[in-house]
């Protein structure tokens, strides 16, 4: 698997992706500048998370503007895997690869902590090597990451299977007691129609070395590496 | 050229004496950007004026420091080739005028002394100190200054890994927001502030210069009074993203060999960092302020020296190298001018609109600043109490409870939550533990970093008081596994004119070097903040000590959690139950007496060493220190992080009961182990007094037959109270 | 001339910031508000001299990045 790790300005959990990828990979990964024009062959492409532009205007906007995006955007329809995590999730939203919008979390602060995310779907070449309807501990960190979208589009993603993580409780429950920011349904993360694309607001790779106190990330990087064997 | 009044000297906070000084060094009268400018070199924030005298006897060389204080931060070798720089600074002033921006440039200001020393910060501490709970301004200033500090070190992803917060009445009107970063960088890659090279340029980078915190140096060394509200538009504001670019733009730079020196701009921006460059050179300097990037046309030359607008830098270049440096500033999008040259004067000349609008010696100003010997008396060393006269509770559990779930001792989870304190992916133990664990990015190297501070301590026994904050944090360092390497200090004190706060002052420096000297735990960087009075009346003294440590295999940390049932638990050191100024006198009785707990320096040596060794060893599973509420709390934090309770033994060592469970006594450790008897043979070994005092296990904490409590109970006491304060309307 | 731009929350969207802003005024003793809706106030200087044309750029600009019209609606003024 060849990937790549889009950089803008104030992104800043590129090294922590990239080195979760490596691991998974056993091979370098590359990072690119957001100025640039075009991309070399690759197989995934991460938006990782951060303060791109320092989330000024609002979260991800000014980066969905960069150069680098109209190039992404041309590789997701012939079939790329494009992760975005954390404000990578922004930047999608806001170019509109994905739907809807992250607001700021209903209690108002930033919020660091592990939260329990239910496996909504295992047919994604990220969620495969989870089991449907797993429990998996996740760090998060965000100050928007409450989502928000229209019913209609709310009812599409069902219908459609594409919501791909939902905060929980510790045994699996969907309620306002597991639900740290207020997102809409608990999600926490969302597919596109052609499940080539998941952003998520949760950082799988915070959690994928023992050292750090679990690897329930650790799936999502393995399961990639075999679904997009080159 | 406007005629200097006394009043004019008066405001600038000059003496006479000083004023008399600056007429001599000039040989005329100074125009009012020079003025300006010798007043904030000679401030108390910037020249140490009342503190210099005592800063000196502090022990500051072992033979792991590469660099101690006078420099931006402290470095120490941490092996392989690379070296972990620090310092911790107080933004006390600022965040209690305007909190959330307070705190923030606080923090961004103590990043920037780092990376520009050529390390790449990995992580953030603080140590905060508010006014009673129910003080009306109280949860205002714990809100904004909490979101303040998330918001720099999230945006620069830079995790705050650790830290802590205490409530004391003598902070009402004073707080404290002390934050500390560590980096790391390679040895051979170090960078200093020196200027050097005539004719060479000087750079100036990041931010424009705006009309930000003029005079904030001068307000950082004065007392509050009714008027303080009106000092807010001195306050600057932060911009993290840009420092982030400033950041990444440094050390790309700094991975070539163009630089000669390097210095941030924090207080007294472009007036401090070009002194100190040029003073640590030797060279002169020549300014052109109409090239410094400004963010209004119509600023003066006395606004551009004296501004305090964040996120700048100033550099010494090689000749020829200024266009690929230029080339990586606005890579960055950051600005980037040529400002000056550097001259063999000795003198710092600034020219704006072809003319000279101010020429100063720079070694007379910056070297020869003014030093005094304040008078200072002694504090008088308040006598034992004896725990006879410390009554007894009817239920120690319930004092337990209420012990744990007070302001000072609650967990702090609320404020951590609002920390990112997982971005760089190495934290390996996170925020609530003796010490934070942090890998070294890429090698099987740990660093453990703590900060520490018992101004109870302090304000009764200044002595005492300095010795406990060192031996303290190495304690908390100890108590991981790790190697305990250098501190860093950040000594908050009332008004230094007051002779009985000098003495407060000298009482815990010279606590404070015989610590360091003794548990060879040198003073490396650190800052002063004097005059935290309002209305005459002073915080208690509060030398908080930010401590790290390495350890060369990280994966061998311990925490303080209880990790598995059925092991033993073994207290480490001497147990008097000295109840004198603990915690349990304060929570339980309201009583602040007694001398504090002696700390006897050689012992705390030993017994931590030894406790180090169990831990390289692979003896034991978990380890906490035994501060403040003794061992009733030690054990119920060790309960409560583990979620697993235990089984003590009721003592049988004729100390009553409460002080057994809540005394102070210093140099202890609780160990968790499944090979206690090995632990207690090499505890024998080094002489160190070891005793099994329980097993873990069950879902209670018990003491003999009668007292037990849920550790459920004690987690929701201990989890509930900060969460309800700052909630409630 | 110069845009002044104001982006507000479409109906129906849940204003968090308004809300807690709400919540304030009422524990400082101001009654009788029904809602706060917070919002951006964004100020533009332009070259072009044409209120028209001034006023079909700037709504580029929002439609483009300055709103984000999934949950925002935006309001132009052209002041000459």
């Amino acid at each position: 698997m060849k990937a790549a790790v889009i950089v803008f300005p104030g992104s800043n959990c590129d090294r922590d992706v990239q080195v979760s990828i490596e691991q998974s990979t056993g091979k370098p990964c590359a990072m690119i500048w957001h100025k640039e024009t075009e991309l070399p062959e690759l197989d995934l492409i991460v938006i990782p998370g951060g303060f791109s532009y320092g989330d000024y205007l609002r979260s991800g906007a000014i980066a969905a503007h960069s150069p680098i995006m109209r190039e992404v955007k041309a590789r997701t329809d012939s079939g790329v895997a494009v992760l975005g995590i954390c404000n990578g999730f922004h930047v999608l939203t806001e170019t509109q690869l994905l739907p809807g919008i992250l607001m700021r979390n209903a209690g108002l602060k930033f919020i660091c902590r592990d939260v329990d995310l239910r496996v909504e779907t295992t047919s994604s070449v990220f969620t495969q090597n989870y089991a449907k309807d797993q429990v998996i501990r996740i760090p998060i960190a965000h100050n928007d990451g409450n989502y928000f979208t229209d019913p209609d589009t709310l009812k599409m993603l069902e219908d459609e299977d594409r919501v791909a993580f939902r905060y929980c409780d510790a045994q699996g429950g969907i309620n306002e007691a597991g639900n740290p920011n207020g997102s809409m349904s608990s999600i926490a993360g969302i597919l596109n129609r052609r499940r080539n694309i998941l952003g998520m607001m949760p950082h799988p790779e915070r959690l994928a070395d023992q050292l750090l106190g679990g690897i329930d990330g650790r799936p999502m990087f393995d399961g990639l590496v075999e679904a997009l064997v080159a | 050229m406007s005629k200097i009044t006394p009043e004019i000297v008066k405001e600038h906070g000059l003496t006479e004496d000083e004023y008399d000084k600056v007429l001599e060094i000039m040989g005329r009268e100074p125009n009012i950007t020079e003025l300006g400018i010798f007043s904030v070199m000679w401030s108390e924030h910037c020249s140490y004026k009342s503190s210099k005298k005592w800063l000196k006897t502090l022990h500051t060389e072992e033979p792991w420091v590469i660099c101690g204080p006078g420099e931006n931060a402290g470095i120490v070798d941490i092996g392989d080739g690379q070296a972990a720089i620090f310092k911790m600074e107080s933004h006390n002033h600022p965040s209690f005028i305007e909190p959330f921006q307070g705190a923030a440039t606080g923090v961004g200001g103590i990043m920037r002394d780092i990376f520009t020393m050529g390390a790449r910060p990995v992580a953030n501490m603080n140590a905060l100190r508010f006014g009673r709970p129910d003080h009306p301004k109280t949860k205002h200033l714990v809100n904004g200054v909490v979101a303040g500090i998330g918001s720099y070190g999230n945006c620069m992803g830079v995790p705050t890994v650790g830290g802590e917060c205490e409530f004391d009445t003598s902070y009402d009107g004073n707080i404290l927001v002390n934050a500390m970063t560590v980096g790391v960088a390679d040895t051979e890659k170090i960078f200093y502030s020196a200027a050097a090279g005539e004719g060479y340029p000087l750079v100036y980078v990041g931010s424009r210069t705006g009309r930000d915190g003029i005079h904030g140096a001068t307000m950082a060394s004065a007392e509050f009074d009714d008027d303080t509200d009106e000092k807010r538009p001195t306050v600057q504001v932060g911009d993290p993203f840009t420092e982030k670019l400033v950041l990444e733009a440094c050390l790309e730079l700094m991975a070539t060999d163009a630089i000669i020196g390097i210095q941030d701009m924090g207080a007294a921006g472009l007036t401090c960092s070009t002194f100190e460059m040029a003073s640590k050179g030797g060279v002169g300097v020549e300014m052109d302020l109409d090239l410094v990037p400004k963010r209004a046309a119509d600023m003066t030359a006395y606004e551009l020296m004296l501004s305090e607008s964040q996120e700048r830098m100033v550099m010494v270049l090689k000749p020829g190298r200024e266009e690929e440096a230029r080339k990586i500033f606005e890579k960055w999008e950051l600005n980037f001018a040529v400002v000056g040259r550097l001259t063999d004067t000795g003198r710092l000349v600034l020219k704006m609109g072809g003319e000279i609008v101010g020429d100063l010696p720079i070694d007379p100003l910056a070297e020869a600043s003014p030093e005094y010997d304040r008078p200072w008396v002694a504090t008088s060393k308040p006598a034992i109490l004896d725990a006879a006269d410390v009554p007894a509770p009817n239920d120690p559990c319930a004092a337990l409870k209420r012990m744990i779930g007070s302001p000072n001792f609650a967990q702090k989870r609320w404020i951590w939550d609002q920390y990112d304190h997982m971005v760089m992916g190495d934290t390996v133990q996170r925020p609530g533990g003796d010490s934070a664990v942090v890998r070294v990015h890429g090698t099987p190297k740990g660093l453990a970093i703590t900060t520490d501070c018992t101004p109870r301590y302090c304000y009764a026994d200044p002595f005492e008081g300095g010795k406990q904050v060192v031996a303290e944090a190495w304690r908390n360092i100890t108590a991981v596994g790790a190697k305990p390497l250098a501190i860093t200090d950040c000594l908050n004190f009332g008004n230094p004119e007051r002779p009985e706060i000098m003495g407060q002052f000298v009482g815990c420096i010279e606590g404070m070097g015989e610590a360091c000297r003794t548990l060879e735990f040198p003073v490396v960087s650190g800052n002063v903040s004097f005059y935290n009075e309002t209305r005459g009346e002073g915080i208690r003294p509060t030398p908080t000590i930010g401590g790290i440590g390495v350890l060369t295999d990280v994966a061998k940390a311990v925490s303080c959690a209880f990790s598995a049932a059925d092991e033993d638990i073994v207290l480490i050191g001497e147990t008097n139950g000295h109840l004198g100024r603990s915690a349990y006198l304060a929570e339980i009785e309201g009583r602040d007496e007694g001398a504090p707990p002696p700390v006897d320096l050689a012992i705390e040596r030993r017994n931590g060493d030894a406790v180090r060794g169990m831990i390289d060893d692979g003896l034991v599973s978990a380890c906490h220190d035994l501060s403040d509420g003794g061992v009733f709390v030690a054990l119920a934090e060790m309960a409560m992080a583990g979620d697993m309770g235990a089984a003590i033994d009721a003592p049988d060592t004729g100390i009553a009961l409460h002080a057994w469970l809540f005394g102070e006594d210093q140099a202890r450790y609780l160990v968790t182990s499944r090979d206690a008897k090995t632990v207690l043979a090499k505890a024998a070994e080094a002489g160190v007094p070891a005793s099994i005092i329980g097993r873990t296990g069950s879902d209670r904490l018990t003491v003999g037959q009668s007292l037990s409590i849920s550790v459920s109970e004690l987690k929701s006491a201990h989890e509930d109270w900060m969460p309800n304060f700052m909630s409630a309307p | 001339m110069k845009a002044k731009i104001h982006v507000t929350f479409k109906e129906g969207v849940l204003d968090p910031q308004g809300k807690a802003v709400r919540n304030a005024l009422g524990s400082l003793g101001f009654d009788g508000i029904d809602r706060v809706r917070q919002g951006k106030f964004i100020e533009i200087d332009l070259q072009e001299n044409d209120a028209e044309k001034a006023r079909s750029s700037v709504k580029e600009m929002c439609e483009q990045l300055l709103a984000n019209t999934v949950i925002e609606n935006y309001a132009i003024d052209i002041i000459e």
